[in-house]
This record gives C-alpha cells, structure tokens and sequence, in this order.
C-alpha cells in the first residue's frame, strides 16, 4: 500500500504522469484564464476589479493547502524516520513560497481599488504575512545549512512549528474583526460567489494545482538525483 | 515496520510538547481576543468604560441615507443596527464606499457619539455577482 512512497516507484511514476500533466495544464490554463477575463460577468459592486480574485484566490489556497502537505511530511520524517518525505517538503517549499507572494501581492493590489489601501494589519494580512516569512526562513535554512541531516532536523521543526499558522490564517476571518472580507467558499455553506464567476474560479484552481504538480514533480527529481550524487 | 520502538519514543516526546505548545497557543489566542482589536463595533464602543484618546478603528455599515457632503467633507453615520456614531472625515472616500455597505474609520473618538476619521477604508463582503443578479435582487427586496 505504501508502496507509491518508495522513492524509485514514485520517481517512475512522476515520469510517466508528467508529458500527460503537462496536456492537461495547458489546456485548463487557457480554458480558466479565457471564462476568467473575457467571459465572467463583472461583479456588481468592484466592476472589473474582481478578476484579480481569479488569481489571488487559487494561489492563497496553494500556499496554505502546500503548507499543510510540508507540515505533515516534516512531522512523518522527524518522528517515523521516513526520510523521503523530507524530499516531498523540500521539492515543495519553494512552489508554495512563490504561491504565497503571488497571494500577498495580487492581495495588496486588488486591496488599493477596493478598501482603498495597499495593506493594512488586520489579522488575515498579517497571518498570511508571517506565512510568507516561514516559507521564506523554511527555503533559506535548506540552503543556508551545508549538512544535509541537520538541515533536514531544523527545516522539520520549521515546517511542525509553522503548521499552528494554517487555523490561524484560516479563520482569522471568523475570530477577529479583519478589513479582509470573511470566507465566500466554505465546506459547510453554500458558495456566496455567484455560479458564472465560481466556475472560473474553480478551474484556474484546478490548472493552479497541476502546475504546482509539474513543478513538484520535476524538482522532486532533481532533488533525488542530487541526493543519490551527492552520497557517491 | 514504522512503529518502532525509538518512532514511539520520539512520539510520545512530541505529543507532550505538542500539548503544552497548545496551552501556550491557547493562553495567547486568549489574550488576544482581549488586546488586539483591529476595529472596534459601535457596540464595543458603547461598552468602554472611558473614551480613548489614541487612534483607534471603527467598523459597521454606513448609514443609508446618512452621508452628506459638502466639498471634500463628509459626514455620516456608521451603526450596527443597534448604535450610531456620528463620523466625519475630510478627504477622498475610496471607490467601493457607499452606503448600506460596511467601511472601517481611523481616527480619534471626540466623544462616545462622534468620530473624527482621518483613513477610510471599504470593506466589502463575501458576497460576488454580476450586475444583472444584484438589479434582480434589489428589486425582489423592494417587492416585497
């Protein structure tokens, strides 16, 4: 059953999914960005300001959902040993860092035309902010710290420790008062985005993970032949 | 097999700085709850036992039909449905302020009653449609 986590199956299987990956990415791309921003009606209050939700929305929930996958893997390598999921983490952390600015930036500019700031510290913004910055410490110690067995431990620790910001950004909406409008799309509501800008929503997320994916994928690889390189 | 026995060793130190990392989390998530307010309702104002002196935010629906203008002075009411404090502010209102939607006022309190505002900021809800859905809605609203 656990076989898929041998890292010769899995580095097999990334080779064979990735031409196919790929096809698929091309073609959501492009399908999500044509509904996003010619065929998606324009929102009733913020015109065409709400075309930015159909990035910062994908890549906000792929820096958190990435987080979550480092955070589990981190906690699977440092207490079961299970090395090669420290590699899952490492291929990972920079595709979610990227994702997380991507969040922050697009977050700030759309956050100018609406609010009518660039930022301010409420506590959605600021949770997001610290995830940027624990990305960014998780990224650096792998390159900072020579030995791969420490930096493996410490990069762990981050990646446990960072978990306890998920909830935290999560329902910073629900807790505190924020400037950052509560969750329009959750698991126990019905979505409050109306179904013609939903759907492009949906399949710019969809083409957001595969292409998290492929990049995983390749930097999984890399990351193996490296490491069977470097113990030679 | 991957419960081996240093595995449990190393789980049963973590479960037990996982708790007390959790208690701390709750200690602080606690504190706060008391101490950081981004902005306060016209409710918690009413609540304060003495007017603040230091910048501070409020937030709540702009009165409908509250705001009135007079070159780049405006005046308004922000409420919760339940109190309305009077805010006045001097400067350009950012593009999605309008009234019956919610906005959040920096400034200094003059009085428990009245806000002198020097940021605006809009805030909008989790609410997204086109044009012709909202029309819809607004008029089924007055129909009824």
């Amino acid at each position: 059953m656990f076989g898929i986590f041998k890292p010769r199956t899995f580095f097999n299987l990334a080779n064979t999914s990735l031409f196919w990956l790929k096809i698929i990415l091309v073609f959501a791309l492009i399908t999500g960005l044509i509904l996003a921003l010619l065929f998606s009606p324009i929102d009733y209050l913020q015109k065409d300001t709400v075309r930015i939700m159909y990035v910062h929305v994908p890549s906000s929930w792929i820096s958190l959902f990435i987080f979550l996958i480092i955070g589990i893997s981190s906690f699977i390598s440092l207490i079961f040993k299970l090395r090669v999921f420290s590699v899952y983490a490492k291929s990972l952390a920079p595709i979610g860092l990227v994702f997380s600015l991507i969040s922050v930036v697009t977050g700030s500019l759309w956050g100018y035309p609406t609010w009518g700031t660039f930022w301010s510290w409420d506590g959605r913004l600021t949770s997001m902010f610290v995830l940027v910055l624990t990305y960014f410490l998780y990224v650096s110690l792998w390159s900072f710290i020579k030995n791969y067995n420490s930096a493996e431990k410490i990069t762990n620790i981050i990646g446990i420790v960072g978990l306890i910001n998920i909830p935290i950004i999560k329902f910073s909406v629900a807790w505190w008062n924020t400037l950052h409008q509560p969750a329009s799309i959750t698991l126990t509501a019905a979505p409050t985005i109306h179904s013609s800008m939903l759907a492009p929503l949906l399949i710019m997320f969809f083409s957001f993970c595969i292409l998290s994916l492929i990049i995983f994928l390749i930097r999984y690889k890399y990351e193996i032949i490296n490491f069977r390189v470097n113990k030679k | 097999m991957i419960f081996s026995k240093s595995a449990k060793n190393r789980l049963k130190i973590f479960s037990l700085i996982a708790i007390a990392a959790t208690i701390i989390f709750f200690f602080i998530y606690n504190n706060l709850q008391k101490n950081v307010v981004y902005f306060y309702a016209p409710q918690e104002i009413k609540n304060l036992t003495n007017t603040p002196s230091n910048k501070i935010r409020l937030g709540g629906l702009v009165k409908e039909g509250s705001l009135k203008k007079n070159n780049n002075n405006y005046v308004f009411i922000i409420t919760d449905l339940k109190n309305e404090i009077f805010v006045e502010y001097n400067g350009l209102l950012p593009n999605l302020f309008v009234e019956g939607k919610s906005a959040v006022v920096e400034g200094v309190l003059k009085d428990k009653k009245y806000f002198i505002a020097s940021v605006i900021l809009a805030k909008h809800d989790e609410n997204y449609m086109p044009p012709e859905v909202a029309n819809s809605l607004k008029k089924n609203k007055l129909g009824k």
